[in-house]
């Protein structure tokens, strides 16, 4: 790769510092807070005792908790996935519409942002409530007589999750294409390639630095998230978001809530770990 | 062989190529040469196969090809930009097109090194393509094309990229490589030089109509339309009206009053020297123009003998070019666009002595000029079209729209010899 040229300019410390600032009372200290907390010991009616224990942890690893941090995992990935594979088409058709027809586009993925998400949650919950819109379609047309519990499901929870996702995915994914040569699609054609490996040989490696942010993106809040399955899911599966709110607000169990939250933190962060790894791995190999 | 039969392609309203019917032979390097806009693109990625014609069909050695998609047809392209995968080395790069045929691994590999070798790139294999020059990504954009052996290369302005001593050393390696493994080359262009110089045979395009088709020497010799006249190199206008029409010579009376003489001079004209251009057939009276090359001018400082036309004026800018002098002359009077003459500066510089405001003659031979009507669409233009071998019925008639594409297919079919290379000194005057 070409080297990157970077401004030799210093940059002044002063024009640092809000951002400094913002970094550090806004997330370091909640951060050590929690930290401090996941070590302490709950008192007998909530609240948090300042007693070191590594008990919380040692609570947190239970084979229970492990199975909710398993559920939420799988959610994550296959919301992560699904957004992929409907955001990737949605990217592509906006990066190469017309500018009128994208810029149009483009407002629409924005659009649902100017509601608040619980709002959208529960317009989704009408929709697939049993007396909503779509089991009224179904049963107008005779293909049930009796209403298709839709609400309260995982599939539910899904496409609630893949909703709101989706501009996540969406966004990172329009980045990466618009900058995409697509004369490379031609020339890959031209030199014989099907369309299916053009998609594998190209156009996939080429725009992988927006996947694998779409896929951060979407990954990392879906994996904490607790409002969608408490709203659109009756609270039938529990997953590692809820366990957590939890512990803060009804069992009021701080420092184990915190010790989860750390656990939640550190796979996140081991997770990310592991693709940067490959990801310099093979910066390293095509130099 | 290739052959183009009625090739369209319209947006919407827009037409981009209209009626195209070309026959390319095996081997040739074939040149489409037009301003930008003018369709050449567009057509050539029809024949690549990234776009659908509107209508028309497109046969490789009789079998239609029109309807295959990119990657079934054996034409290879070689895009503007190159368009390498920026992701893959040098060496994938140019393997990719026979990875993709499924080539074994062993074959691959000679194959490779053989493409490599053709483009002396041999020491780049395992570079990555951001780090290659221009002229080396260009290089490397030919040896992943040729690698395939098309039957069929393409090239999409693939010179346009490079700076001027580049791309002159370019355009002889490009020859070369031409010459050296008897593909047919398909080569777009802005430039008019580049195909004057590489071409056997060029198609010279405006508005997404073919306006000729012929060699480099034919084309810039015998032009058939206005068009083409003023796009390849420079051509100084006179406005003239037939006066008198006889079997070996025209007469004309000059409309400027830059003629000098009493009564006026007249201005002759007779078929070029070797028979290529004979006279057109125009009635007593039409308003015409005399077309003139620069370089098939002369400066003078009196009056010449009756056997040259002349117009007289005033000497206004000397431009000294290196190889030529190119002189403007304003016309007597100041009518009309000035006179544009080269000179070649020859070994024995002649200090002819002219001066910036002298009186001077402009004189060339009637054998040198080009008779044309006063506007391009002219049916007297078609006129002047008519060859030898060309029926006069057809010519005479005023049918300027389906005149042409007969004529162009006559033209490509009965003329244009491959292999001889224009011996014009490609001029760098306009």
């Amino acid at each position: 790769m070409a080297e990157k040229i970077r401004p030799k300019l210093k940059t002044p410390p002063l024009l640092v510092l809000p951002a400094l600032g913002w970094f550090l009372w806004f997330l370091l200290v909640p951060l050590l807070i929690v930290v401090t907390y996941s070590f302490c010991t709950k008192g007998t009616y909530g609240g948090v005792v300042f007693k070191f224990s590594v008990e919380n942890y040692y609570r947190s690893v239970n084979w229970v908790y492990l199975q909710v941090l398993a559920n939420s995992l799988k959610l994550a990935t296959l919301t992560a996935f699904c957004c992929l594979c409907i955001g990737y088409p949605m990217a592509y058709i906006m990066a190469t519409a017309s500018v009128r027809v994208r810029s149009l586009l483009l407002i629409l993925v924005i659009l649902p942002f100017w509601t608040n998400f619980v709002i959208r949650a529960y317009a989704i919950k009408v929709l697939f409530g049993d007396y909503g819109p779509l089991n009224h379609l179904l049963m107008r047309w005779g293909l049930t007589h009796d209403p298709i519990p839709f609400g309260n499901s995982d599939a539910s929870i899904w496409f609630g999750m893949v909703t709101n996702y989706l501009p996540f995915m969406v966004l990172p994914l329009y980045v990466a294409l618009e900058k995409f040569d697509f004369s490379l699609l031609e020339a890959a054609k031209d030199l014989g390639a099907s369309s299916w490996r053009v998609l594998w040989t190209v156009l996939l490696p080429l725009t992988r630095p927006g996947i694998v942010t779409g896929f951060i993106f979407v990954f990392t809040p879906a994996l904490g998230e607790f409002v969608i399955p408490d709203l659109l899911g009756g609270a039938r599966t529990l997953l590692i978001g809820s366990l957590i709110t939890e512990q803060f607000l009804k069992t009021r169990d701080w420092p184990f809530g915190a010790a989860l939250s750390i656990l939640v933190i550190l796979i996140v962060m081991v997770c990310l770990g592991i693709y940067l790894r490959i990801e310099a791995k093979e910066e390293r190999n095509a130099e | 062989m290739l052959e183009l039969r009625g090739l369209n392609k319209s947006y919407g309203a827009v037409c981009a190529v209209k009626d195209v019917h070309l026959t390319i032979r095996e081997g040739e390097f074939f040149s489409l040469l037009g301003p930008s806009g003018c369709g050449k693109t567009t057509l050539l990625r029809m024949l690549g196969g990234f776009e659908t014609p509107s209508a028309g069909e497109i046969y490789l050695g009789g079998n239609r090809v029109d309807q295959l998609p990119a990657n079934q047809r054996q034409f290879n392209m070689v895009f503007q930009r190159y368009a390498l995968f920026p992701h893959l080395s040098v060496w994938e790069n140019i393997a990719f097109g026979l990875k993709m045929k499924k080539v074994p691994a062993s074959e691959l590999k000679t194959r490779v090194e053989e493409a490599l070798a053709l483009v002396q790139m041999e020491a780049f294999a395992a570079r990555d393509i951001a780090t290659l020059s221009g002229g080396q990504q260009q290089r490397i954009a030919l040896a992943r094309a040729l690698i395939n052996r098309p039957k069929i290369l393409l090239l999409d302005e693939p010179l346009s990229a490079l700076d001027l001593k580049l791309r002159q050393q370019m355009q002889v390696e490009l020859l070369a490589l031409q010459r050296r493994l008897k593909h047919t080359f398909i080569f777009v262009t802005h430039d008019q030089e580049e195909a004057l110089t590489l071409s056997d045979r060029i198609a010279v395009m405006n508005g997404g109509v073919v306006e000729q088709v012929g060699t480099p020497q034919e084309i810039y010799e015998y032009p058939r339309t206005l068009f083409v006249a003023r796009f390849i190199g420079s051509i100084n206008s006179i406005d003239a009206e037939v006066r008198e029409t006889r079997a070996d010579v025209i007469t004309l009376t000059g409309l400027a009053r830059a003629v000098s003489g009493t009564p006026k001079r007249p201005f002759l004209i007779k078929p070029s020297r070797d028979g290529a251009r004979p006279l057109p057939l125009v009635p007593v009276g039409t308003a015409t123009q005399i077309l003139v090359r620069p370089e098939k001018m002369k400066i003078l400082k009196t009056m010449p003998g009756p056997e040259q036309n002349a117009v007289e004026g005033i000497l206004k800018e000397v431009l000294y070019q290196g190889p030529i002098t190119l002189l403007i002359v304003q016309l007597k009077e100041g009518d009309g666009p000035p006179i544009l003459v080269s000179q070649q500066n020859s070994a024995v510089t002649e200090r002819r002595g002219f001066l910036v405001g002298d009186r001077v003659f402009v004189a060339w031979f009637p054998e040198d000029c080009i008779l044309m009507g006063r506007d391009s669409a002219l049916p007297s233009s078609e006129v002047v079209l008519s060859s030898p071998d060309f029926p006069p019925s057809a010519t005479s008639g005023p049918t300027p729209n389906s005149a042409p594409n007969s004529a162009l297919n006559s033209i490509s079919e009965s003329k244009g010899v491959p292999g001889t290379r224009a011996g014009t000194s490609g001029m760098s005057v306009g």
